[in-house]
Formats: structure tokens, C-alpha cells, sequence
């Protein structure tokens, strides 16, 4: 299954808005997580396993660290589900 | 050095009669009950149907997204803590000189049952990662130092249903001995679930007058059957006397002293001759420099168990002799349930406005009142207290024979 960038994005945007109650308008590819919107370690860790159920991709731990940007995450859910 | 004095500058509280100080007073004052039956699917399961679960949601009262990363008994810190703190007039001190002191019984007990049912039906990468900030005992007081940025030191006593006395008590001293000039305290509970409650049946603890949930909580009555679990808490901020001078608060009255001590009878059960709460009210006389003529009100622990309310009254007769004559006695958990953790902490919320208004809140549901019962107890209405100085006490007991007596002085 592939999905596209913009897909994921809206998906991810729904999981952010979620967890870290940011408005959605906010949340841009070129984001960092932790310095522009604010989602701590914890939080992160519900981003990830909320994006791993949306979007049926594995994120392992080590992989985390990587997703820096919104962005970021964006390209390694598309990558993942390709 | 002449010793700190502490007063209190700052009230919060969500409770089950009102979301907060304001609407819980005056519907203590009108003899509100804030018991309901509950309407979960589970209640049907225990044998008790019915709780005191507070009036105002925390989600008329938060953003969503606090909701989730906080305990329910971490939302009612934060909430208290934030009208008490606005209360104080948000006072600027350095933050090395703040402290936070806010107990509860159990703690996120409700997160913990959550998550381990997600973890049973999902599995372990389901289950939040915010379980443990949330399940912790300290997770109140955590949050509230943390939004505060309090530095001079965050702690958590636990003592059962004697936690949020001993909280004050332990903010009290803080400021005391000079570890702090502002200290924000209390408790807070949040453990209304099929679990907590079906334990506390076992003990035979709970009321089970399910036909009838606003006449359940009903102290000093010779029908009496046990206590109604609420939730809830209450927030005191406590500041040093020069210090809250200086600044132009608004001092609403004084802590003078506290007493401690610890039955060594049983691990639930009162001791009947009360020895461990006369010796509690003692001390805290001794210590607030007062004598038992001074004390005109006390907010009782009085749960609305057989054993218990009894075993306090002849405890305090006998602390207080004749003086408990002119003693006025409230049990305002026949309005608010018993709050566990955050019991002592409403009730010296309770006792710093009877104290204000001159008025002592009145015990509702005495139908037949137990002719056992040794003290004066304030029924149905509320009653005005004299003029000039008084002094008030409020006392509090835990599971494991723990006495908290803390002392109240007008000023």
C-alpha cells in the first residue's frame, strides 16, 4: 500500500492535534516537534504508536529519534508503507 | 528570633457541592447533599450505588489536552490550586522561597485500573506513556509545583484519610521553620471505580442505603451505616505573616498549631478510648500556645460509621472536658461525603470561611441523633459563633491509626 504526503500529513496533523492539543493550522512540515509545538518524550511516544495504528507502518525506537520536523515523520510513514 | 507565624492567604476548591470556594460554602451553609446514585454500568455490580462525585467536571474547567496527561486527582489539584493561588492575588515571590504540600490517599488509582485494562485487552505498547506521572501519589503535588515552579521543596504525605491534614501540617511547619515564606497545600481524591469502592464494601465500610443515597451520609445518627465516598479537594495557600503583610494580602486567619499522633491499636479499627486523638488535640493546643476555653468550633472527622464517630466524640470530651460545651460541632461530610485524602484538606477550607463568616456550617440527615453522642453537635441549620478572638479545630483520622489535629486561630 502507498500513501501520499499529503495523506499523511492530515493524518499526522489529527494525531498532533490529538495528543499535544495544538491547532492544527500550526502544524507544518518544516515543524520540530519539540522546539515549535511543544510535544515532549511522552507525548511523542502516543504520536508514534497512534501513528503506527492509523497508518499500519512500524516505527521502531531507534527510528524515533530521527523524526525531528513533522516533516520528517511525514517522509518515514510513506517510506514505510511503501 | 521571635517564631514564624503562618497565616492563610488564599482558598481553592472543587468539591462535590461546588466547583468552587464560593458555590461550596454557601450550599454547605443551605445543608446541600452532594451525594448522587451513580449511573455507570458498574455500580449495579458493588453493593453500594451511589457516591459524592464533585459538582463542576474538570472538563468545564480545563483544556482537553491537560485532561489527558493528568490523573482525575491531579485535574482537581490543579484546579483548587489555581482559584487558591488567584485567591492569594498570584503573589510574586522568589521561587526558592515557594513550596507545595498536596496529599491524597491513593493516588491515580483510577489511571491505574485504566491502563491495565487497556494492557489486558491491547496489550503493552497501548498503554500510555504517561501512566506513571499519572498513577503516582505525588502526581498532585508534582503538577502543581511544576506549573508554580515552586523550588523550595514538593512533597506528598500519605496517611489515608488523614492526608490532607497532614499536608497543611506539614506546609505549616515548612514555613516554620524557614524552608519557605508561601507554601500551597492539601488534598485531593478522585477514586469513585468499581474497585476502590467494592474494597471498601468488603470492609463493610460504605453505606449501602441505596434507596435513599442523600440521607446516606448522616454522622452522629443512631441509624448510621458507614461513610459515602466523595471526591474532590481543597487547596489552602499558607504564608508566612510578615511576608503576607508586607505584600497587602488579604489574611483570612491563622494556623497556630498542629497535633500528631498514632493509635498502635489496629490497622483500620478505631481505638474506642480515643487515647491516640486525645493526645493529638493536646499536643496541638500545646503547640498553638491555646487552652480549651479558646476553641469554639470543630469540623469533625466524623465519617458516618458506627464505631468511628462515637470513638471521636468521647475522644474529644474527654481532651476538651467541660470546655466541649461550648464547643459547635460540624460534620460536613453528611453534605460532601468523605473525601479520603482530601477530607482534612475541604474541611480547613470549610473552617478558614466559618471562622470568616463567624458561622459554623450545619451536620445534615440527624434524624434520631445517637444518644451515645458526648458533644454539641451544630444540626440542620447553620449557628452564628461569638465575637472577639476564637479558635477552631479540625481533625482528621487515617487507616493505620494516624491523628492529625490542626488548630485555627481568628486574627
Amino acid at each position: 500500500m502507498s500513501l501520499s504526503q499529503a495523506d499523511v500529513l492530515a493524518g499526522l496533523k489529527e494525531i498532533v492535534v490529538e495528543v499535544a492539543g495544538i491547532p492544527a493550522e500550526s502544524i507544518e512540515l518544516d515543524k520540530n516537534f519539540t522546539t515549535d509545538l511543544e510535544v515532549d518524550s511522552l507525548s511523542m511516544v502516543e504520536v508514534v504508536v497512534a501513528a503506527e495504528e492509523r497508518f499500519g507502518v512500524k516505527i521502531p525506537d531507534d527510528a524515533v529519534e530521527g523524526l525531528v520536523t513533522v516533516g520528517d515523520a511525514v517522509n518515514f510513514i510513506v517510506d514505510a508503507a511503501k | 528570633m521571635s517564631r514564624r507565624r503562618v497565616v492563610v492567604t488564599g482558598l481553592g476548591a472543587t468539591t462535590p457541592i461546588g466547583g468552587d470556594v464560593t458555590s461550596s460554602w454557601s450550599a454547605l451553609l443551605a445543608g446541600t447533599s452532594g451525594v448522587r446514585s451513580l449511573t455507570e454500568e458498574w455500580a449495579q455490580t458493588i453493593p453500594v450505588h451511589f457516591a459524592a462525585r464533585v459538582a463542576v467536571e474538570p472538563s468545564e474547567q480545563m483544556e482537553r489536552v491537560e485532561l489527558r496527561r493528568l490523573d482525575r486527582s491531579e485535574q482537581f489539584a490543579l484546579i483548587a490550586s489555581r482559584e487558591a493561588w488567584k485567591d492569594a492575588g498570584s503573589p510574586e515571590l522568589d521561587k526558592e522561597r515557594l513550596g507545595v504540600v498536596i496529599a491524597s490517599g491513593i493516588g491515580g488509582v483510577t489511571t491505574l485500573l485504566d491502563q491495565y485494562d487497556i494492557y489486558k485487552e491491547k496489550g503493552a505498547r497501548l498503554v500510555s506513556p504517561h501512566t506513571v506521572p499519572m498513577l503516582m501519589p505525588n502526581g498532585p503535588a508534582a503538577n502543581v509545583g511544576l506549573e508554580l515552579q515552586a523550588r523550595a521543596g514538593v512533597h506528598t504525605p500519605v496517611s489515608a484519610c488523614a492526608s490532607g491534614a497532614e499536608a497543611i501540617g506539614y506546609a505549616f511547619d515548612m514555613i516554620r521553620n524557614d524552608r519557605a515564606d508561601i507554601v500551597v497545600s492539601g488534598g485531593v481524591e478522585a477514586a469513585v471505580h468499581a474497585l476502590p469502592m467494592a474494597a471498601f464494601a468488603a470492609m463493610k465500610a460504605l453505606s449501602t442505603r441505596n434507596d435513599e443515597p442523600q440521607r446516606a451520609s448522616r454522622p452522629y445518627d443512631l441509624h448510621r451505616d458507614g461513610f459515602v465516598l466523595g471526591e474532590g479537594g481543597g487547596i489552602l495557600v499558607l504564608e508566612e505573616y510578615e511576608h503576607a503583610k508586607a505584600r497587602g494580602a488579604t489574611i483570612y486567619c491563622e494556623i497556630a498549631g498542629q497535633g500528631l499522633s498514632s493509635d498502635g491499636y489496629h490497622i483500620a479499627a478505631p481505638d474506642p478510648d480515643g487515647a491516640g486523638v486525645q493526645r493529638a488535640v493536646k499536643f496541638a493546643l500545646r503547640d498553638s500556645g491555646l487552652t480549651t476555653k479558646d476553641i469554639v468550633h470543630l469540623n469533625a472527622h466524623a465519617t458516618s460509621t458506627p464505631a468511628g464517630d462515637i470513638a471521636e466524640a468521647n475522644a474529644l470530651r474527654a481532651a476538651l472536658g467541660a470546655d466541649a460545651d461550648h464547643v459547635a460541632v460540624s460534620a460536613t461530610k453528611s453534605m460532601t461525603g468523605h473525601l479520603l485524602g482530601g477530607a482534612g484538606a475541604i474541611e480547613s477550607v470549610f473552617i478558614v470561611k466559618t471562622l470568616q463568616d463567624r458561622l459554623a456550617p450545619p451536620t445534615i440527615n440527624i434524624e434520631d441523633l445517637d444518644p451515645a453522642v458526648t458533644v454539641d453537635v451544630v444540626r440542620d441549620k447553620p449557628r452564628a459563633l461569638p465575637a472577639g478572638d476564637i479558635a477552631a479545630l479540625n481533625d482528621s483520622f487515617g487507616f493505620g491509626g494516624h491523628n492529625v489535629v490542626l488548630v485555627f486561630k481568628s486574627i
